[in-house]
């Protein structure tokens, strides 16, 4: 049955390793967990390592225990695992009981802990002769809070309180400059500074004369596009848009960070302001621009398919190049680009977001979306 | 024999789940990782840990240039040139001029500490992974004594964040978990009373609804926190606030709300800000 957890948290984005994997069957094979409610609680302070993933979590674990019957108090899972590990010999071998007979002792255990617990406080597995760990370490165990109390795990699992913090769905300002910062790459290649240590230590090689050492200080390197539609069907999503802005605009440290706009797809220019008609041709910025800045692309990449795909339609200026075209040439000068789209991945089945989505590595605008972005972007270094 | 197990200490009022947690980061010896909003305790769950056990609290704060090696030990190449200009000590005796960090002391220590590293997302990105072995193996090496030191006992290791900085994969993998939310208003009360028991009934009823109601304004970059409401109770009482004055209005409020901006959007909202 913890097969069947590991299987719905893998289900669920929960990337279990098999280091807290392992720690979390040591833990119960330890007594950390000994009925749902405390196995709801250990296993996701081992297995889970955000708040942000604690709704899958709860998902997950909901939808693996849900059901297991059998006195409240144990779950299915620990008694598979009792009966499984007492097969499996080896570490219990010493302890000359019956799978029933140590169920029967469980449970009495339990009973008694419960009892205890009303008056006050009683410990699980103390004394060391808890037959449920091996090798003498079993003797080690824990209090266990509240337990028997009156809402189960499923209950707690099943309300879904940690919902607000999913990081596919959160969109403040906090969590985008948070995503963001990742990008930061710090380098020696900023001016030049006395290194002390290096002084003193070539000093020391040289006999106490003064030999200086000099090194580069450490500079973030990274330099950031933003590009953003601020075509029509891009006004429902302008608030989100303009806390990806806000966060940009508040990263610290970055060597450069320009945002510009576009409408739909770039026409031989990129807008600074739209208002007070701004703005710069694509060539003379490619020109500037480096194969290492990053480029983040926001859009909704959806419009008529004459918009992105003909060198006449909205593009009358700039010579016979279609948007498609001035996008391929800004991939091409920089190619670690990824494209942010704010709509629902479902409608993402469209002409002009599908050839959109071949050119650029295409995420949605939400936390996870931009993580996992800036991550591609950081490898595409 | 049995570990030690922490159950709360005199003025840290924990829930249920953050006592688990912190038990079984203890058994399993491995560092618990806790990270909730600013003024949440995080750092005094520490202090609680510590004081509940009756072990030592080592400290290490994080700052943005801290380096993992910082944390270790030190080998003081200034001293020992000093030295060796100016004759004062025996400078081919490498192991005087190497001083211990937080973390080599708490290593060394000849009793179980609680070991504390404060804010760890304050760092540079890199430098949780600069300490994946030394967290893994509580053993790291004086590559100028060519020695390693091991951890006699494994510290009690509680580390925070603050969630400014993404943590990298690998660190968090080999830590236990815990989130801090915030504390609904039972346990609220509960951690007003422990800090303030003087404190007159109505006042921190009147007090702790208009902080919630402050907190679910839409907007505000920085919420006020558990330690602002404190000190914020604690100047309404001595100023002698009765508790209508605060229904309407909110006297003080630069005790709970400090950014310029913050305050602007509270003086739009009405909320009693003259």
């Amino acid at each position: 049955m913890f097969e069947l957890l590991l299987f719905n948290l893998r289900a669920r984005g929960i990337k279990v390793g098999l280091m807290e994997w392992l720690r979390f069957l040591d833990g119960v094979e330890r007594g950390l967990a000994v009925d749902l409610e405390s196995l709801y609680r250990f296993g996701r302070a081992v297995l889970v390592h955000s708040e942000g993933q604690f709704d899958a979590w709860d998902v997950a674990f909901k939808a693996t225990f849900e059901g297991v019957e059998l006195p409240p108090e144990i779950s299915d899972a620990l008694r598979a695992w009792l009966s499984e590990a007492h097969d499996n010999v080896g570490p219990l071998e010493h302890i000359d009981m019956t799978d029933e007979e140590l169920r029967r002792e469980l449970m009495k255990r339990l009973a008694e802990q419960k009892e205890r617990h009303d008056g006050g406080s009683r410990w699980v597995g103390t004394g060391g002769t808890s037959p449920f760990g091996h090798s003498g370490r079993a003797d080690k165990g824990i209090r266990v809070e509240g337990s028997g109390g009156n809402r189960s795990a499923i209950a707690v699992a099943a309300e879904r309180r940690w919902s607000d913090y999913r990081t596919d769905t959160r969109l403040q300002v906090r969590d985008f400059k948070v995503a963001m910062r990742a990008l930061r790459n710090l380098v020696r290649e900023g001016e030049l500074e006395l290194d002390l240590d290096g002084t003193i230590e070539r000093t020391a090689n040289n006999g106490g004369d003064i030999e200086l050492d000099w090194r580069r200080r450490r500079d973030n390197r990274m330099r950031l596009l933003l590009l953003m539609d601020s075509g029509g069907s891009m006004s429902p999503h302008a608030r989100l848009v303009s806390r990806l802005f806000t966060a940009a605009s508040e990263l610290k440290g970055f060597r450069s960070i320009d945002m510009f706009y576009f409408h739909n797809a770039p026409y031989g220019w990129l807008y600074k302001s739209y208002e007070r008609w701004e703005r710069t041709r694509i060539e003379t910025l490619l020109s500037e621009w480096t194969p290492k800045h990053r480029v983040i692309f926001v859009g909704d990449a959806s419009m008529a398919p004459y918009e992105l795909f003909s060198p006449f339609g909205l593009a009358r200026r700039d010579g016979g190049h279609s948007g498609l075209d001035w996008l391929q040439q800004i991939r091409l000068r920089c190619p670690a680009s990824i494209w942010l789209n704010p709509d629902p991945q479902r409608w993402w089945d469209h002409p002009t977001v599908r050839a959109i989505g071949n050119m650029f590595p295409m995420f949605p605008l939400t936390v996870s979306g931009l993580r996992d972005g800036v991550r591609r972007l950081r490898v595409a270094a | 024999m049995d570990f030690d197990r922490f159950r709360g200490a005199s003025r840290y009022i924990a829930d249920d789940g953050l006592l688990a947690d912190v038990n079984a980061a203890i058994a399993l010896e491995r560092p618990l990782l806790v990270r909730g909003e600013p003024g949440t305790g995080k750092t005094m769950l520490a202090h609680a840990v510590a004081e509940a056990l009756g072990k030592p609290l080592m400290s290490w704060h994080i700052k943005s240039t801290t380096q993992a090696r910082e944390g270790l030990y030190h080998y003081d190449v200034v001293e020992r040139l000093n030295d060796s200009r100016f004759g004062s000590g025996d400078i081919t005796d490498v192991r005087r001029y190497i001083k211990m960090g937080v973390l080599g002391r708490a290593f060394t220590a000849e009793a179980q500490v609680v070991l504390l590293i404060d804010e760890i997302d304050k760092a540079d990105v890199e430098f949780p992974n600069d300490l994946l072995r030394e967290l893994d193996e509580m053993a790291f090496t004086i590559s100028e004594l060519d020695e390693t030191v091991s951890a006699v006992h494994r510290p009690i290791t509680l580390i925070t964040s603050n969630a400014e900085k993404e943590l990298p994969d690998a660190f968090l993998r080999r830590c236990l978990f815990h989130y801090i939310a915030f504390p609904d208003r039972e346990r609220l009360r509960r951690i007003v009373d422990a800090h303030l028991p003087e404190l007159d009934q109505k006042l921190v009823d009147a007090a702790v609804e208009r902080f919630y109601g402050l907190r679910r304004v839409e907007g505000l970059r920085k919420k006020p926190s558990t330690s602002e409401l404190l000190d914020w109770l604690m100047v309404l009482a001595r100023a002698g606030v009765r508790p209508a004055d605060i229904a309407r209005r909110l006297p003080f409020h630069g005790v709970l709300v400090k950014q310029e901006r913050d305050i602007d959007l509270l003086r739009s909202r009405n909320v009693g800000i003259a």
